[in-house]
């Protein structure tokens, strides 16, 4: 199966990911080839085969729902570029 | 004790020559700096030294020893794979995305192993965000494998494995989703395992596939790499999906005889892509095994052939999820150029990726989107389902399922980086262990063309030990693990 120009700039909008000019034919080749290599899968029969989604088969571990942390905001939002009074700023959203 | 022999000495002897006073942490630690500072120009293993820190630490570590208040691997020598948070230390993940990102917060590995009294000298390159087999997709530049610089340490913790096998530091950790520990464990021939899939907490470890993901540790012998896994193990309330099964006593464990062992040898790694001279090696170590008593039975792993394809789908649904947290606000690379919320996003995304990466993001995005979900995702993790159950099946039959960790040695940097299928199929032998959750160990099996490969073990869930066990018998058969690059004896 091959992946056309139009369905990379598709997945590039849903990844929220630039894409340059000059990188999208060879995203087409190598994706093309990656989505032949996985069509493997399906060669092979699965009926009744339950999916698996984790590999010991466990389910989620739960705690008491009780708060643990406490407010680091100062210290964590060091790593932020642009604050302003304990705030991300972020471009306009709502006009 | 000479200094000169301080880098090719093994974790536990640096410990016992530390407690019995005969080196200090500080002469341990200064001349290790020095060392990655008169070979890492050419090894490129290090992305952020720690130097200053180290010393400081390693200076409180003497005082403790003199007092008598050391801890388990008080004043011992360590590097941390840039994945693992490090508290006010720069944490890359590799990527320059996170070029500036420094984790408020260390991660329970980094906790527990600088509580057990680790001296940490740095954290080392590896591929970005740990998608890649060969170190070269990483924003820092690839790294050469020890033993020939030309050629490549594996991936993604090509930085770890190379530090250890140039003889820069004596152990470090190491993450593993598809074989990231034990392809450059083999390629540059040294001891690595991944543990099982919770048997080490993922806190503070930079997600990739979160379902695949686990920390695991580099050393040069199966006795060290037993002394840190003890340290690193055991349940931990922040994260969620690690096990509160009990963490035997390694170190104990690996003098244990295997002559009750069954070991089973996969009929299916003899079929296809197997090097000739690897071949020979691998039953050449079995004749090892056997030899002490082990037995070995042939087993069939039918659907094993389907583990690259699994894995790709799988793990690369994972990280299009996970990588979404990279959004320039909270940390991490900016755009300084946006006219919109939505360009700022892209922008941002697009500067901040490497071509690896965001080939992942885009085939993650593609078996996840409407109208291939069942098709792919689903798919996959149905195969994964019936990939697991073969080991499952076999492990009622054997305790240990022997094998290569590689089809070939080393290959040269820049060999595979245009074709993505040639570069994932490294991982043919070592995907299987990652998708059942199994723990897996690589340890140095003999060279092909002068280049060191792997004799890779996998055990069944939580059992580390007969994987310890067998590879540490293994190593007091042979001296494959005591070979040094000539370039850094």
């Amino acid at each position: 199966m091959s992946i056309n120009k139009d369905e990379i700039k598709y997945l590039s909008l849903l990844s929220r990911m630039d894409i340059d000019k000059n990188e999208i034919k060879d995203i087409e080749e190598k994706l093309t080839k990656i989505i032949d290599f996985v069509d493997q899968l399906q060669t092979i029969s699965t009926d009744n085969i339950a999916p698996m989604a984790h590999p010991l088969n466990q389910s989620q571990r739960l705690r008491i729902d009780e708060v643990t942390e406490t407010n680091d905001r100062e210290n964590i939002q060091k790593n932020a570029q642009q604050i302003e009074k304990g705030m991300y700023l972020v471009p306009k959203v709502i006009d | 004790m000479p200094n000169s022999q301080i880098h090719n000495m093994t974790l536990v002897e640096l410990k016992k020559a530390l407690n019995e006073k005969n080196l200090s942490s500080r002469e341990i630690t200064e001349t290790l700096l020095s060392r990655i500072n008169d070979f890492d120009d050419s090894v490129n293993s290090f992305i952020t030294m720690t130097s200053d820190q180290a010393i400081k630490e390693a200076m409180e570590a003497d005082k403790k020893i003199a007092n008598g208040d050391q801890t388990n691997l008080t004043g011992l020598p360590f590097a941390h794979k840039d994945l693992f948070c490090t508290k006010g230390t720069l944490t890359t993940c590799g990527s320059k995305m996170l070029h500036n990102f420094i984790p408020p917060y260390d991660a329970t590995v980094v906790k527990k192993l600088k509580n057990a009294g680790v001296i940490m000298l740095g954290k080392t390159n590896m591929d970005e965000f740990a998608m890649g087999s060969s170190n070269e997709t990483s924003y820092y530049g690839s790294v050469g494998n020890p033993w020939d610089l030309k050629l490549s340490p594996g991936g993604s913790s090509g930085g770890s494995a190379a530090a250890v096998a140039a003889r820069l530091v004596p152990a470090a950790t190491g993450t593993d989703t598809g074989g990231s520990i034990r392809q450059p464990a083999a390629l540059t021939g040294i001891t690595g395992i991944k543990p099982t899939y919770g048997r080490v907490s993922r806190y503070g470890m930079i997600a990739f596939a979160s379902s695949l993901d686990q920390g695991g540790v580099f050393a040069r012998s199966c006795e060290d790499a037993a002394l840190i896994l003890g340290e690193m193990a055991g349940l931990d309330e922040l994260d969620s999906t690690s096990s509160a099964e009990k963490v035997p006593n390694y170190l104990e464990s690996i003098n244990h005889p295997i002559k009750d062992l069954k070991i089973g040898l996969v009929k299916q790694h003899f079929e296809e892509g197997l090097d000739e001279e690897n071949k020979k090696n691998l039953l050449s170590a079995i004749d090892t095994l056997k030899s002490q008593g082990a037995e070995v039975i042939e087993i069939d792993l039918p659907n094993i052939g389907l583990s690259v394809p699994t894995y790709y789908v799988v793990a690369s649904a994972e990280c299009s999820s996970n990588l979404s947290r990279y959004d320039g606000v909270r940390f991490g690379h900016r755009t300084e150029n946006y006219e919109n919320l939505e360009e700022f996003y892209s922008k941002t995304r697009g500067e901040g990726f490497g071509a690896e990466v965001k080939r992942r993001i885009m085939t993650g995005t593609y078996v996840l989107s409407a109208g291939y979900y069942d098709a792919y995702y689903l798919k996959a993790q149905k195969v994964r389902q019936l990939i697991s159950q073969d080991f499952k099946n076999a492990f009622e039959k054997v305790d240990v399922i022997a094998g290569p960790t590689t089809p070939s040695p080393a290959f040269e940097l820049g060999a595979k980086m245009d074709d993505p299928i040639e570069m994932y199929l490294n991982d043919i032998f070592t995907i299987g262990a990652n998708l059942g959750g199994f723990p897996a160990i690589s340890v140095p099996c003999g060279f092909v063309n002068d280049l060191p490969v792997g004799l890779q073990l996998v055990g069944k869930h939580f059992g580390e030990e007969s994987l310890f066990q067998c590879g540490h018998q293994f190593q007091q058969l042979t001296d494959w693990h005591k070979q040094t690059p000539e370039q850094f004896k």
